[in-house]
């Protein structure tokens, strides 16, 4: 917009929305804030009222998010060797010793191997579906739109139940693959509608002049078609990726020990007492991280991905 | 629009290009590229439907495999349909999404609205607003019910800065009503964001020739709003309804992890319950039942509605 245009906003227009929105912003950001700051908080100073804005951090919850703790009668103190390294430190000052490893780095693995397992997945079999939907005709194409959102109509318990029966029957229930496979099928139809619109604005004319050079349409299709879809198709792995990280219900019906990811986990953080709040706030922030950096990355695609494809600008 | 344009390119084709090519015909290709898509929609989404309307016609329980399945008609159906308890879900969920879509359309379109004034710094904040909704649900759900402590939360702190009423007077997620509402505006923090981008979005593709048009025609900025900017963003603000509504109408994670349906049934969602039903008392039938009933009625109330926002589109 050119800056003599009438209908540019004045700026004392441009002043109050930028406070108004700047104030919204402050207030949103607030619990945000709070789950990060309450991650380096002592659990005293954590519950503590009137809630602690300023405090001197510690890095307990860290280490208790990480770790399993016993207590020790003072006496019993003494004859311990000395602690070994900081986390250890930490731990002695609150009376306890480290006895193992918690099961959050586990959990916080699986979360990592099945969201780029069903990412890799979803993304393989997602750009060869796209492209033959962008390219040749394909019966009911048009409604796959409507399918894509259907699918996501089913409440995620409604799905559970047979899934939960199927799996049981193949011998999936919590396994790595079995929550994969889970993932991809519910990401995939977003992948392909998606990539299909990525894939439509690349103009046919480059695999067509490829074509009359002598390349296959195979050769056409991974020499000149997929590198100039590679924005469109790192932006959607990382919306099947963002899904399956931040999936809940699935998880939580779905497995128990071996595959369960961190979402239903990170709930079940206790300490003495109830929820370890500051551990708990631990282990949030270093699982919500990657997610605000993802979100930073994608800002230009955001929209495309959380509408499917209907809004593109 | 542009898919009938690709079309007509296809069909311009020169003949010779496509005989030209070779190894696999196209339509070995396009059969080999969509095959593996198909099969794993049809596992996960298409198969586990069919089996979930059969077991609904069933009696069948999930932990107890050895016991005889029988086949029971639709009283599962008649049964759900009957109960008082599942009315009250229904209206558990309507206030839910009715007043969560309220105060996201309000604030998201403010929000928009305000943003597309574009004041110095509108990318950097635009994105930090969004921020709330990519997180797990999971997470912020589990982390608000610290927040909403009765004592020592940040909430009640806030409260009772703000408007003198005691902290300790009140508990957002225990007795007193107000879990109901506890719940809208976690779902309001977190997905307002959602709506704004859309309605952003709406508001950017309005080009200003129009506006400058009613400037010159001497029409009021009231008047612009209402006979410009609201219909032309109408559209969008209908696309960002219908996603929410359908992520609402099946709202789990967040309010599970919040209130567990409590205290007592106040926020027991209709999927709250069928959770229960599934996986707590283990009807898996009746179950089935329920997420039948519960999808056909998202089901049938989209339909109705893009068919609503297609009409307003073409207008």
């Amino acid at each position: 917009m050119s800056s003599y245009s009438i209908t540019e906003p004045s700026s004392a227009q441009k002043w109050i929305a930028g406070l108004l929105v700047g104030a919204y912003t402050l207030v949103t950001l607030i619990p945000l804030a709070w789950i990060i700051a309450t991650g380096f908080k002592t659990p005293a100073d954590a519950i503590a009222y009137p809630p602690k804005v300023i405090f001197s951090p510690t890095v307990e919850g860290y280490v208790n998010v990480f770790t399993t703790r016993t207590r020790i009668p003072a006496d019993q103190m003494d004859s311990l060797p000395p602690p070994a390294n900081f986390a250890e430190e930490i731990v002695r000052d609150q009376g306890m010793m480290i006895t193992g490893p918690s099961r959050y780095g586990a959990r916080f693995l699986n979360s990592v191997i099945i969201g780029f397992g069903s990412t890799f997945l979803s993304i393989f079999l997602g750009t060869l579906a796209a492209y033959a939907f962008s390219r040749f005709r394909v019966p009911l194409k048009d409604d796959l739109m409507f399918f894509i959102l259907s699918t996501r109509m089913m409440p995620p318990i409604a799905v559970a139940i047979p899934i939960f029966l199927m799996f049981r029957q193949l011998g999936l229930s919590d396994t790595h693959l079995g929550m994969i496979l889970l993932y991809t099928g519910v990401n995939i139809s977003l992948a392909v509608w998606l990539l299909k619109g990525f894939i439509d604005e690349i103009p046919r004319e480059y695999e067509e002049a490829a074509l009359i050079d002598g390349y296959t349409r195979f050769q056409a299709f991974y020499k000149v078609v997929l590198p100039q879809a590679a924005t469109g198709i790192a932006s959607t792995a990382i919306f099947c990726l963002i899904f399956a990280w931040n999936e809940y219900a699935f998880a939580v019906l779905l497995t128990s020990g071996t595959a369960q990811t961190a979402p239903p986990f990170i709930p079940t953080i206790i300490g003495v007492g109830g929820q370890d709040w500051p551990a708990v706030a631990a282990g949030a922030t270093l699982f919500l991280i990657p997610v605000m950096v993802f979100t930073v990355l994608l800002r230009k695609h955001l929209l495309r991905g959380i509408t499917f494809g209907a809004v593109r600008k | 629009m542009s898919e009938s344009a690709i079309d007509r390119v296809a069909e311009a084709t020169p003949v010779q290009i496509s005989r030209r090519v070779r190894g696999l015909g196209d339509r070995t290709i396009a059969w080999i590229f969509v095959a593996p898509t198909i099969f794993l929609l049809l596992a996960i989404n298409i198969f586990p439907l069919i089996w979930t309307i059969r077991l609904s016609f069933t009696n069948y329980a999930a932990n107890r495999p050895g016991r005889e399945v029988e086949w029971v008609g639709l009283r599962n159906y008649e049964r759900i349909l009957t109960d008082a308890d599942t009315w009250a879900n229904m209206q558990t969920t309507a206030h839910f999404l009715v007043w969560t879509l309220f105060f996201q359309v309000l604030i998201g379109f403010t929000l928009a609205w305000l943003i597309n004034r574009k004041f110095r710094g509108n990318d950097l904040v635009t994105t930090l607003i969004v921020l709330p909704m990519m997180l797990s649900p999971a997470v912020v759900g589990n982390f608000w019910t610290f927040l909403y402590q009765p004592q020592i939360g940040l909430i009640n702190y806030l409260v009772e800065f703000v408007t003198g009423i005691p902290a300790s007077s009140f508990s957002m997620l225990g007795p007193g009503g107000w879990a109901r509402w506890a719940i809208v505006i976690v779902d309001t923090w977190m997905w307002t964001p959602f709506v704004m981008l859309i309605c952003l979005a709406g508001l950017r593709s309005i080009p200003d020739y129009i506006y400058e048009a009613a400037e010159i025609d001497r029409a009021s900025k009231w008047r612009q709003f209402w006979t410009i900017t609201i219909p032309m963003v109408l559209p969008f603000l209908m696309l960002a309804v219908l996603f929410r509504g359908i992520e609402n109408f099946k709202m789990f994670d967040l309010v599970v992890l919040l209130t567990g349906g409590g205290p007592g049934d106040e926020t027991l969602l209709a999927s709250i319950d069928l959770k229960r039903e599934a996986f707590e008392k283990w009807r898996t039938g009746f179950s089935s039942a329920y997420a039948i009933i519960l999808f056909v009625t998202v089901f049938g109330l989209a339909s109705i509605y893009v068919k609503a926002l297609n009409k307003v589109k073409e207008r």
